[in-house]
């Protein structure tokens, strides 16, 4: 018995229906990719781009290499030399740089870069600039007579390393690496200021998203079981600082919780502290955290509404008449439904705090700067290549966060008011 | 949430605890943001209410730092308040100047913003849309990566993003570029930055409006005999417009209270709001920026009471029934 041929379907055109149904359904994927185009194409100069520009600039300074050609063209030919006992040759070709340096100005700019793995540099290049032109041979004696410093290893370490255009030095740096006579090591415990700002960042950003979680709980709560009417009412006073200036939002922090502020008034007003006791609450960590946990506070507030918004309270009920406490009643029954709710605002202020700027940035003072003010820092001071290296780690860390709040609440599920 | 008839005396206890925290939560919220209405009418530059205030005694308020914020920078305050006075304040005002540029710049980069991300949202909302996932993750990215490193990155390509003087691209591009040529110090730079940030928000507000859309409708307006234009323009931007409008406001708001890009991208003469206010409470901290902040806030509830109406219609005309 012969086997049936199946019976292919065509269209009224004869053409075969899955070929037609492939090519339509290309046609429609073309036509939805065309509408997203161009914004892709906007997002893409100007929002990518910038972003690989400054990955590049964090594996990139040429300061040193286009400066000191004849030490950066020695050190290609001999790469396996000894930096405790660098040769004659070596430092005629560092000498002969520096007399040119010195000649094309340029002694700042190679002594910066230096300085970056080594510090003191600078001075060291501007002294040995000056000198260079009148030093006769032995170029080692007479260099080292200069400064013993030139003989050090870590510093003809650095060179090496500086001797090409891109390097990795920025993130050793970064992560609190440190250049010795023997190689790059992990810095003592007191010189490792970057990671610990970045860890003090996560710590004060992990505070504030659970000040907020705290604090938006049972507010969230009441907005999600209020009749309509009230709740719409009392959503305008989450709405509103949402909607309000940061800067505007800063200010009035200050106002309220600076030395000769409000708080302060108030409390010596009512005789809880003396007028010289006056509590410092403002240019500290105390004054970011607080007005860093107004600002996010709504990015809290709303995720965990519009989750709690949809747990039908016949749950509860059910719970209750079942025998179960009040306690155990939200602690079984209506906390773990409000779990998406808590993981969505959770990570969104987590995300947000770890970025943060402008709030550390004016009433942080000393002790509250956070990693974005290390940023700036760095920027001000035209450190550009240290900058874009921190600024590439802390991107690194915003980039896991984000993927993981994609795979636990998904991008598409983000909500404004 | 009403109190059970059968609660427990505890219970009664707790409800009322939690209602009192729930307060407190609110005046946290709010508090900050009301407090600086009255303080901006201070008599006196101090930063808190001065013993006047407190009695309701007239002489201690004022309307001097309003005053200040029309006169900074007026080559003659003390003249008479003519038509000339108003016209230097409106030429020459530091202030006002701040005001306009931050208009304008807000007002560019939210028209650049709504347009690029409606369509885009329209796409996306497509049920065959390829690489649906990808492509919103990073279009929302700008609203999720730290202001800080999109601002560095920026000024590193925005500096080098020139243009040869002379060449043919420099006279299509010259004016909205520097002196120099670059997209650095220019007030495109800003206007493009600041579309950046505010497209995540117009990509969200319309693709939820979108997410509810009925797309029955626009294959019933095309078997009809609508063509795709009129089936765009009198069918699916109707129904689209109320997101499209609050993502609009929201791009505005975005743009009009950006501070960071500015700091790092635009040139030293380029004052916006913001801007004045970060300097100003970084510097020499003065009530002005009390009745700025005044003004900002009558601003936003204004925009919060739009973008509230604009979501109700939007849930009326798409059938969405409560809230």
């Amino acid at each position: 018995m012969a086997e049936a041929t199946p019976v292919l379907l065509t269209t009224a055109d004869g053409r075969p229906l899955k070929a037609a149904l492939a090519a339509a359904q290309a046609r429609s994927r073309r036509r939805a990719l065309f509408l997203v185009l161009p914004l892709l194409l906007f997002v893409l100069v100007t929002f990518l781009i910038p972003i690989v520009y400054m990955l590049k600039r964090s594996v990139e300074h040429d300061g040193f290499a286009t400066s000191a050609t004849a030490t950066v063209a020695w050190f290609a030919a001999n790469p396996g030399f000894d930096p405790a006992n660098p040769p004659e040759a070596a430092f005629a070709a560092l000498v002969s740089d520096l007399a040119r340096m010195q000649a094309e100005k340029t002694t700042g700019i190679a002594g910066t870069r230096i300085n970056y793995s080594v510090p003191g540099t600078i001075s060291l290049f501007k002294a040995g600039a000056r000198a260079a032109k009148d030093l006769q041979p032995p170029f080692r004696e007479a260099l080292l007579a200069v400064d013993a410093e030139w003989g050090r290893p870590a510093l003809w370490r650095g060179m090496q390393s500086a001797a090409g255009t891109y390097t990795t030095e920025f993130y050793k740096v970064a992560s609190d690496r440190k250049l010795r006579d023997d190689g790059w090591a992990r810095g003592a415990d007191n010189e490792r200021i970057y990671l610990y700002l970045f860890f003090k960042t996560f710590l004060i950003s992990g505070a504030i998203t659970v000040i907020c979680l705290l604090l938006a709980f049972p507010v969230a709560h009441l907005l999600a079981t209020l009749p309509m009417a009230k709740s719409s009412l009392l959503m305008i006073l989450v709405l509103l600082p949402f909607w309000t200036s940061l800067l505007v939002r800063t200010t009035s922090w200050i106002a309220l919780l600076q030395e000769q502020g409000i708080v302060n008034d108030l409390l010596v007003g009512t005789g809880l502290i003396t007028d010289a006791g006056r509590l410092s609450m403002m240019y500290n960590l105390t004054g970011t955290i607080v007005a860093m946990t107004h600002v996010l506070l709504p990015f809290m507030v709303l995720p965990l509404y519009s989750v709690m918004k949809v747990i039908p309270p016949s749950y509860a009920r059910a719970a209750r008449s079942l025998g179960a406490t009040s306690w155990t009643t939200f602690r079984r029954i209506y906390l773990p439904q409000t779990l998406p709710g808590i993981a969505a605002g959770s990570l969104l202020v987590f995300i947000l705090a770890v970025g943060y700027y402008i709030t550390p940035a004016l009433v942080g003072g000393a002790d509250g700067q956070l990693i974005s003010n290390l940023i700036s820092f760095h920027m001000s001071k035209s450190n550009w290549s240290l900058a874009a290296a921190i600024a590439a780690m802390l991107l690194a860390a915003i980039l896991v966060l984000y993927w993981l709040y994609d795979r636990l609440v998904g991008i598409d599920r983000l909500k404004l008011g | 949430m009403a109190l059970p008839t059968y609660a427990s005396p505890l219970e009664r206890i707790w409800y009322y605890t939690y209602l009192v925290i729930c307060g407190l939560v609110f005046l946290f919220l709010i508090a900050p943001i009301l407090i600086v209405i009255p303080l901006s009418f201070n008599a006196e530059p101090y930063f808190t209410f001065t013993p006047k205030m407190l009695a309701f005694d007239p002489g201690g308020y004022s309307l001097r730092w309003y005053d200040t914020l029309l006169t900074l920078g007026h080559p003659a305050p003390e003249t008479p308040r003519d038509a000339t006075w108003w016209s230097a304040v409106w030429e020459r005002s530091t202030w006002v100047q701040a005001a306009k540029n931050s208009f304008w710049v807000g007002l560019w980069a939210t028209i650049l913003a709504t347009v690029l991300g409606t369509v885009a949202a329209l796409g996306l909302s497509r049920p065959e849309m390829p690489c649906r996932r990808l492509i919103m993750a990073l279009l929302i990215s700008p609203m999720i990566v730290p202001i800080i490193i999109i601002a560095v990155g920026m000024s590193f390509f925005d500096a080098m993003a020139c243009v040869a003087p002379g060449s043919a691209a420099s006279l299509i591009f010259g004016v909205f570029l520097s002196e120099m040529g670059c997209l650095a110090n220019s007030q495109l730079g800003v206007i493009v930055a600041h579309a950046a940030l505010g497209i995540p928000f117009v990509i969200i507000t319309v693709t939820a409006t979108l997410s509810g859309f009925d797309q029955s409708l626009i294959r019933a307006a095309q078997s009809l005999g609508a063509n795709p234009r009129t089936t765009f323009f009198k069918v699916v931007m109707p129904l689209i417009l109320p997101g499209v409008i609050s993502g609009a406001l929201f791009a505005f708001v975005t743009s009009f209270d950006e501070v960071v890009a500015v700091l790092f991208i635009a040139g030293p003469d380029q004052q916006t709001i913001p801007r004045q206010m970060f300097n100003g409470i970084r510097e020499a901290i003065s009530p002005a920026i009390l009745a700025v902040a005044t003004i900002l806030v009558v601003i936003s509830t204004g925009l919060l009471a739009a973008v509230e109406l604009l979501r109700r219609r939007s849930d009326r005309l798409r059938g969405v029934t409560g809230r």
